[in-house]
């Protein structure tokens, strides 16, 4: 059992936040929301640069062969900077499906673009009225001579104002809630029409039609568990970056109760702030807990246990996410309620992120449907 | 980053499994499942299986009887035994009086005491607490006063848990009244026999007699009994209750109980179907299922970070949440255990001491659950109260 950083990792960590030091603090972040992509592109070949868009993929494909404990290293990092560039729909999401779902040939032709920053992928997954069921999927996908032609629309699309390729579920079979009968496609982006919005969290997010558009590549016809796969890695990445934000949201709310003032002392003396920053702080110490043990657990090979352990990885840091985020802001006070505060903008990715991919009411329920984790 | 444990440490816990199921009386293991405090009689046998297996003192040096374990194997050996469950070493020798002896003792104290403690030759209480000093234990007014050869002790300590079984008590007496109140106090080994001594139970909230009153009036204690130096007694007790807390996550006695907790809610019938497939039921144990897994997260965090940095002394805060969450989960469990058992949870007493369930009021597994719930309140105020614990957090990891 050991839970530190080898010096690899370390050095890692360093050279991720310490670019992130450098480049991204608040006022800078501001800048790359106005632009117009709604993020960084120089950050993003700064990434390259660093080897971070490599990160997730076998060297053997033209990546750097990091694992699970990397990628907890690189959203811990880019939670505490909230950072606004597509690296978890395109080295998570993107990735994954190229990692579990993808031949040597498409890993080749793909992943060495990912790495040098010149390919950017998204998951369109969800539908008008799907919420957080994976499985519920309406968009069609019909054989077109030998390949696929898919028609559908897809919503809440991170990312998928600025992808390049998009991995898109869609029905190759099986009634709209049928769990066979979902396949995975990879469609370039000339095949969509894209409407872009932003999220509440800052984060760009497109609306995606796709009209008998041709699929390049398929990545399984009948392929819910390489979503439930992929998912899993998405929800420990989702766990380190909240525990990211968490660690920076309660590092500014105690610093602020050093600093501020009233009935002449400083507001971190009283009691009952202190009891509320102590919370938080068990809060985060349950979270990075969890994310670590996400990191572990969301390599399993047996997937209805490594469903189940998700889940509560989903059920804890969720839980912990909405403690920190919402006690932040009282503590703060009205301050934490403006634009011009960080405080808040971290509030809104944590909100955000704790809905990705099931809300915390969503997966304790899915918990406790699938028995616990405790065996009578 | 390593998450798992390796193959030696596996092996051991089977080893550990192996032991508990050759040595541990069913009885025992039965009165336990039932959710009952082990009697003095079962934990002294077990106590002294384990101390012939050379396992009575996980924590000491193997110099003083101690076997040797990393930290690894020290926290498989504690959930282990809470799993089965069986009874841990008896706390007051191994975990709190033991450790202080080692670290303060005087070789004669050790050679006297550490082997008799190890075989449960003597039972020991705790003498910390007073009326009028708990969460301000530093506040507190025993006092020892020096005469010749001799201490004489006078005062009155409360929350003396099992007293009833003691032969020994240690005590925090202050011998400089003058001093600054955390500079004159010190750490005395008392014989229970002594003339002077007089223990008063108190009966808990549910009926049981755990906890006691215990009295000196001008006890005489051999000076050679002071433990570390005169005066110095504070740095005894931080020292012991530093030790206290890694005990009280209680990993593997939760785990237990939920498991006890799922096989009594399939059991039992609610509207006609078992209680575990009410939607809200099982919602809330699963909410508990996922705090203790994370709370089994943080421990192994803890322990991970005691092997690489043994001696550092530097605090972890992980370590914070280990008595906060730990007691809100046994407590929650507690609650829900109760809830279970549904009216019946409310038959007063433990049909086996009154004879009153000739009638059969209530099924067996429901009798003392609400009394446990009950009792359990004191998880949250004893050891430092949780909210002693968050004014540490806020001083020592967020420098409020």
């Amino acid at each position: 059992m050991d839970f530190d950083l080898n010096e690899e990792q370390t050095l890692l960590q360093d050279s991720i936040r310490r670019t992130l030091a450098d480049r991204y603090g608040f006022e800078a972040r501001k800048g790359y929301a106005a632009s117009e992509t709604g993020w960084s592109r120089e950050m993003w070949a700064q990434y390259a640069e660093l080897g971070m868009l490599g990160l997730p993929f076998a060297e053997d494909d033209g990546g750097f062969g990091g694992g699970a404990e990397e990628m907890l290293i690189l959203a811990e990092q880019m939670g505490r900077s909230i950072t606004l560039e597509p690296w978890f729909s395109t080295l998570v999401l993107g990735g994954g499906f190229l990692r579990h779902g993808a031949d040597a040939a498409l890993r080749g032709e793909l992943v060495p673009a990912i790495a040098t920053g010149e390919c950017l992928l998204a998951f369109a997954q969800q539908e008008r009225d799907s919420r957080y069921a994976l499985h519920d999927v309406q968009t069609a996908a019909t054989r077109d001579g030998g390949g696929w032609s898919i028609t559908g629309r897809k919503g809440m699309v991170l990312h998928g104002d600025t992808a390049d390729h998009f991995v898109v579920t869609a029905r190759t079979g099986g009634a709209r809630r049928d769990i066979g009968g979902v396949g995975v496609f990879l469609v370039p982006k000339a095949e969509a029409q894209v409407q872009g919005f932003r999220q509440v969290d800052g984060h760009r997010a497109a609306e995606v039609a796709f009209d008998k558009a041709r699929a390049s590549h398929c990545l399984g016809e009948d392929a819910l568990p390489l979503v439930d796969r992929v998912v899993d890695e998405a929800i420990a990445a989702l766990a380190a970056e909240a525990v990211g934000c968490m660690d920076v949201v309660h590092a500014m709310t105690v610093d602020y109760m050093k600093t501020r003032t009233q009935f002449g002392r400083p507001i971190g003396s009283f009691q009952a702030l202190q009891h509320k920053a102590a919370d938080m702080l068990v809060a985060i110490e349950q979270a990075r807990s969890m994310a670590f043990f996400a990191a572990m657990a969301s390599r399993g090979e047996d997937a209805a246990e490594r469903r189940r352990d998700m889940h509560a990885v989903k059920v804890q840091v969720g839980r912990s996410s909405r403690l920190v985020g919402q006690q932040s802001i009282q503590l703060h006070g009205g301050i934490a309620v403006t634009m011009e505060y960080a405080a808040g903008h971290y509030f809104k990715r944590l909100t955000v992120n704790e809905a990705n991919f099931g809300d915390t009411d969503f997966h304790l329920r899915r918990l406790a449907d699938a028995g616990g984790l405790i065996a009578a | 980053m390593e998450l798992r444990f390796t193959d030696a440490e596996r092996a051991f816990r089977q080893e550990v499994r192996d032991f508990l199921a050759a040595e541990l009386p069913e009885a025992t293991r039965a009165h336990m499942i039932a959710g009952k405090s082990p009697t003095k009689e079962m934990v002294v046998e077990w106590q002294r299986k384990l101390n012939a297996r050379g396992w009575a003192a996980p924590e000491w040096p193997v110099e003083h009887g101690g076997p040797g374990w990393t930290p690894a194997q020290k926290y498989i050996f504690r959930e282990e035994l809470q799993m089965w469950p069986a009874p841990s070493p008896l706390g007051f020798n191994i975990n709190m009086c033991g450790p202080v002896i080692i670290q303060f003792g005087t070789p004669e104290q050790k050679a006297r005491f550490l082997p008799r403690m190890r075989n449960l030759d003597d039972w020991w209480c705790q003498g910390f607490s007073e009326p009028g000093a708990g969460s301000d234990l530093a506040g507190l007014k025993c006092r020892a006063v020096r005469q010749g050869e001799e201490w004489v002790i006078t005062g009155q300590k409360t929350w003396t848990t099992l007293a009833q079984h003691a032969d020994w008590i240690f005590v925090l007496a202050r011998t400089d009244p003058e001093a600054k109140k955390q500079e004159g106090i010190s750490f005395f080994l008392v014989d229970m026999r002594t003339p002077g001594i007089t223990v008063r139970p108190i009966i808990t909230i549910e009926g049981g007699h755990e906890v006691n009153e215990v009295w000196f009036d001008e006890v005489r204690v051999p000076a050679e009994n002071l433990v570390g130096e005169e005066n110095k007694g504070w740095d005894c007790a931080k020292f012991l209750l530093g030790n206290e807390r890694f005990g009280q996550a209680r990993v593997g006695a939760s785990r237990e109980r939920i498991r006890r907790l799922k096989a009594i809610a399939r059991e039992t019938m609610d509207d006609g179907r078992p209680l575990i497939e009410d939607p809200e039921f099982r919602r809330q144990v699963t909410e508990m299922e996922v705090e203790l897994k994370a709370l089994e997260m943080t421990v192994m965090r803890v322990i991970a970070n005691e092997t690489k940095r043994a001696g550092s002394g530097k605090p972890d805060p992980a370590t914070s949440v280990l008595k906060i969450k730990g007691t809100e989960i046994q407590q929650g469990v507690s609650e829900l255990l109760m809830k279970a058992a549904g009216p019946h949870a409310w038959v007063d007493g433990d049909p086996e001491a009154e004879g009153s369930n000739d009638w059969d009021v209530a099924p067996p597994w429901a009798f003392g659950l609400a009394g446990i719930y009950f009792n359990w309140r004191k998880q949250s105020i004893y050891g430092g109260s949780n909210e002693i614990q968050r004014n540490i957090m806020a001083k020592a990891f967020l420098g409020l």
